[in-house]
């Protein structure tokens, strides 16, 4: 018994100091990622901040978008990495901490203070979904901090410490549905998962195809995470439309297009058009049932770019040749790119400065030329069509041809007066 | 309550009390703002554990479904920060659902007044509600325990569905002000804490209070013999129906300051997994004690924000192992470690003097 007992408290002993350990560390700034050693010994030996510029990352690493965001968080760590060897900025060293949001919205925005206030970071690049910025913006607001968001998203945002480096609506919806209106079909099917993202993507849709000539013959929304679609893929058979845009997120997307070639619908019979499905997804739902199928980005691993040769190349050669980049990933390498010009250019890391020379600032992305727009802190950002090939990648089908100039409030469209905000 | 004879024993616990409360009302002089904002988040969760060991570790009652409870306070103050915000304009996410008219239910929101009272009213109403059709037929153990949870995927997707009436999944966020006071001002956030600190103190009180009455004595032979109970002539379920309601109206005022303190709520607050997370901090600070449960949400919640700063990729196993570890090894949580260890005292000194006098 007392043997027992001394081997329990020995234990105990044991977890209480890895208690301690844990919170021991708490004041540095700590980079796990092995791919960033220049960092972390940068990091642990304390070296005074007179030669560092500390940044914040704050993505999911664990929960339901774990793993989506976790190659985004590797992008940025390259870009901050090949700044560093390239002598860094304003010749300092950035130096990354690293937070986990935990996909849970009240932990962004817990992250994103301690960021701010504790760490002082000069700037911060995370969050993927629309809830995970919506939580953050009122602490980056209320602390005047400077937040990179690196998704294309629903647009009708523009906060003035908020850069957006995904496309808004129209940089990708708005010119999807124009050219499937021309190129496929009139008669149009809005499938979604149940959150903000799709169901405000399809109150755009629905007013441009008022505005357009189209005509919507359904709209279905499942929960996150729904996984049997038999039964909306009879109704979408019964609906007979040209074209399915599909919104549906996460692992729905595996199911959806699994099941919708069970029921014998190809890409020739339906023409569906995805935009949450990038290259990292197409691995995880299986060309084969992909093949065929659209989709609407900004950037493809594909894109011929000299800037894209490289960053494919480089980011191949520092995670694996198994890897693929896909529109986010090059979002948030382009963010961190952005960001040092921008604080190059204005010689200081405030807020207010970097904010102030990031206007117009132009840069060579993977993407091609991008250039901030001072108004609405969004980027110029060409669209692109896509259609999934056999090996994985996308073909593109149409592009925008220049860079399109972002307007998150759909101001330039007479049909959008009704989503406006009211004042 | 009638005075109790002043033992040594009680004096210590008296003054740990003391020394605890003194702490938590001076932590403002010495803790960063940042540190004092998670801190003042923790107290919030403390409060949620004390109500919840009112009904499982006295009762015997399990409920996974508390989240639904903080989270229905939390909305109740998130409206009302909400529209004191836009002005008594529609909110923001209405907008752009397309609804141009603020609803009729958010109207009397813009009363702060009206905010606390439906805060703590709408939660403490639905578990008595929920409590009156369940109790009442007799319907407990893990049958009751899977209706929360039924009722907690019930309201979270509702909430995510009604996207323009709740926000959907990106909940209630963007507040700017509480009474004029700016939300973001550390003088505020300061003023907050004390609240908090005060509230989460009554009620501590509150509790041992109705656990030391002659109501609490029934609740805890509730627990240990239900049918025996009724058959001395009380009758359970109404004892069960005020224990889960009052401890349902807790979990609202609870959800109330959490939202003060964070700035958002949004249904994955209230879903399956918080609500789980809220019964393992009343186990792992020890079930029935109600320091126990407090220390438990302090505690837990404290070592998942340093786990997670710490190794942001493996925290989550930090988590696991010190789940295992309490289990494991302190059976009665942190706060039966005391009575382990006096236990173990106990047994020794025996042995000890039977060594010394063979003879005997």
């Amino acid at each position: 018994m007392k043997k027992r007992l001394f081997y329990q408290f020995s234990l105990l002993l044991v977890a209480l100091t890895l208690v301690l350990a844990g919170c021991g560390s708490k004041n540095e700034p700590v980079s796990t990622k092995e791919e960033t050693p220049k960092a972390t010994e940068a990091a642990n030996t304390g070296a005074s901040t007179e030669g560092e510029i500390k940044v914040g990352i704050l993505h999911s690493q664990s929960g339901t978008m774990a793993i989506s965001e976790v190659s985004v968080i590797d992008a940025e760590l390259m870009a901050i990495d090949e700044i560093n060897a390239a002598g860094g900025v304003m010749g300092k060293k950035i130096v990354p901490v690293i937070e986990d949001g935990a996909s849970d919205w009240p932990t962004f925005a817990e992250k994103a203070r301690k960021l701010i206030s504790e760490d002082k970071v000069a700037t911060v690049f995370g969050g993927w979904t629309s809830a995970s910025r919506k939580a953050m913006k009122p602490v980056f607001e209320e602390l005047n901090g400077l937040l990179w968001y690196p998704v294309q998203y629903e647009g009708l945002e523009s906060s003035p410490n908020i850069f957006y480096t995904g496309a808004t609506t129209n940089q990708q919806i708005v010119p999807s549905v124009t050219w499937l209106l021309e190129n496929r079909g009139k008669k149009f099917y809005l499938l979604g998962s149940d959150y903000v993202f799709p169901r405000t993507a399809n109150l755009v849709i629905k007013e441009q195809l008022k505005a357009e000539g189209g005509e919507l013959v359904g709209e279905e929304y499942t929960p996150l995470g729904h996984t049997d679609y038999s039964t909306l893929i009879s109704k979408i058979k019964e609906a007979k439309p040209d074209v399915v845009y599909n919104t549906l997120n996460g692992d729905s997307n595996v199911a959806f297009f699994k099941q919708l070639k069970d029921a014998g619908i190809t890409a020739k019979d339906i023409t569906t058009l995805s935009v949450s499905v990038a290259e990292e997804e197409i691995r995880g739902i299986g060309v084969d049932v992909l093949e065929g199928h659209l989709a609407a980005w900004n950037y493809y691993q594909t894109t011929d770019t000299p800037a894209n040769k490289t960053f494919v190349e480089n980011y191949k050669k520092k995670y694996g040749a198994e890897r693929v980049t896909a529109d986010p990933i090059e979002a948030g390498y382009t963010a961190v790119y952005l960001w040092a010009a921008a604080v190059e250019k204005a010689g200081s890391t405030e807020v207010d400065k970097v904010k102030e020379a990031a206007k117009e600032l132009e840069w060579d992305a993977p993407e091609g030329k991008v250039k901030i727009d001072g108004a609405t802190q969004h980027i110029y950002k060409t669209v692109r069509i896509g259609e999934v090939q056999a090996d994985g990648q996308f073909k593109e089908m149409w592009n925008s041809g220049e860079a399109v100039k972002p307007d998150p409030y759909l101001k330039g469209y007479d049909w959008a007066a009704s989503i406006q905000p009211t004042e | 309550m009638r005075l109790q004879k002043l033992t040594p024993q009680r004096l210590w616990i008296l003054l740990g009390y003391t020394a605890a409360a003194a702490a938590l009302f001076s932590a403002p002089l010495f803790v960063s703002d940042f540190r004092l904002n998670l801190l003042a988040k923790f107290l919030a969760f403390a409060i949620v554990a004390l109500g919840l060991d009112l009904i499982w570790g006295y009762t015997g009652i399990l409920s996974l479904g508390h989240g639904i409870f903080f989270g229905l306070g939390a909305y109740a103050m998130a409206m009302y920060l909400k529209l004191e915000a836009s002005g008594g304009k529609p909110p923001d996410f209405m907008g752009w659902s397309g609804l141009k008219e603020l609803p009729l239910f958010w109207q009397p929101f813009q009363h702060f007044g009206f905010a606390v009272v439906m805060g703590i009213a709408i939660p403490a109403l639905l578990a008595l509600v929920l409590g009156y059709f369940t109790f009442r037929n007799r319907i407990r153990g893990v049958y009751f325990t899977i209706l929360t949870q039924a009722l907690v995927i019930i309201t979270t997707t509702l909430l995510v569905g009604q996207q323009a009436f709740t926000g959907g999944t990106n909940g209630v966020t963007g507040y700017s002000s509480l009474l004029g006071f700016s939300l973001g001002s550390p003088d505020t956030k300061r003023a907050l804490y004390l609240i908090t600190v005060v509230v989460l103190i009554s009620i501590f009180v509150l509790c041992r209070f109705v656990i030391g009455s002659r109501f609490g004595k029934v609740l805890r032979a509730i627990r240990d013999g239900e049918n025996r109970v009724r058959f001395i002539g009380y009758n359970p379920a109404t004892y069960q129906m005020v224990v889960f309601t009052l401890s349902a109206a807790i979990a609202g005022l609870a959800g109330m300051l959490f939202v003060l303190h964070v700035g958002i709520i949004s249904p994955s607050m209230l879903g399956i997994v918080p609500s789980i997370e809220m019964v393992l901090w009343v186990a792992i600070g020890g079930r029935g004690t109600l320091i126990g449960a407090a220390l438990g949400a302090i505690l837990m919640n404290w070592a998942k924000s340093e786990f997670s700063t710490a190794y942001p990729e493996g925290w989550l196993f930090f988590m696991g192992a010190l789940f295992v570890v309490v289990v494991v090894f302190m059976p009665k949580g942190v706060a039966g470690l005391v009575g382990q260890l006096k236990f173990r005292r106990k047994r020794r000194e025996p042995e000890h003097e039977r060594v010394r006098n063979p003879a005997v």
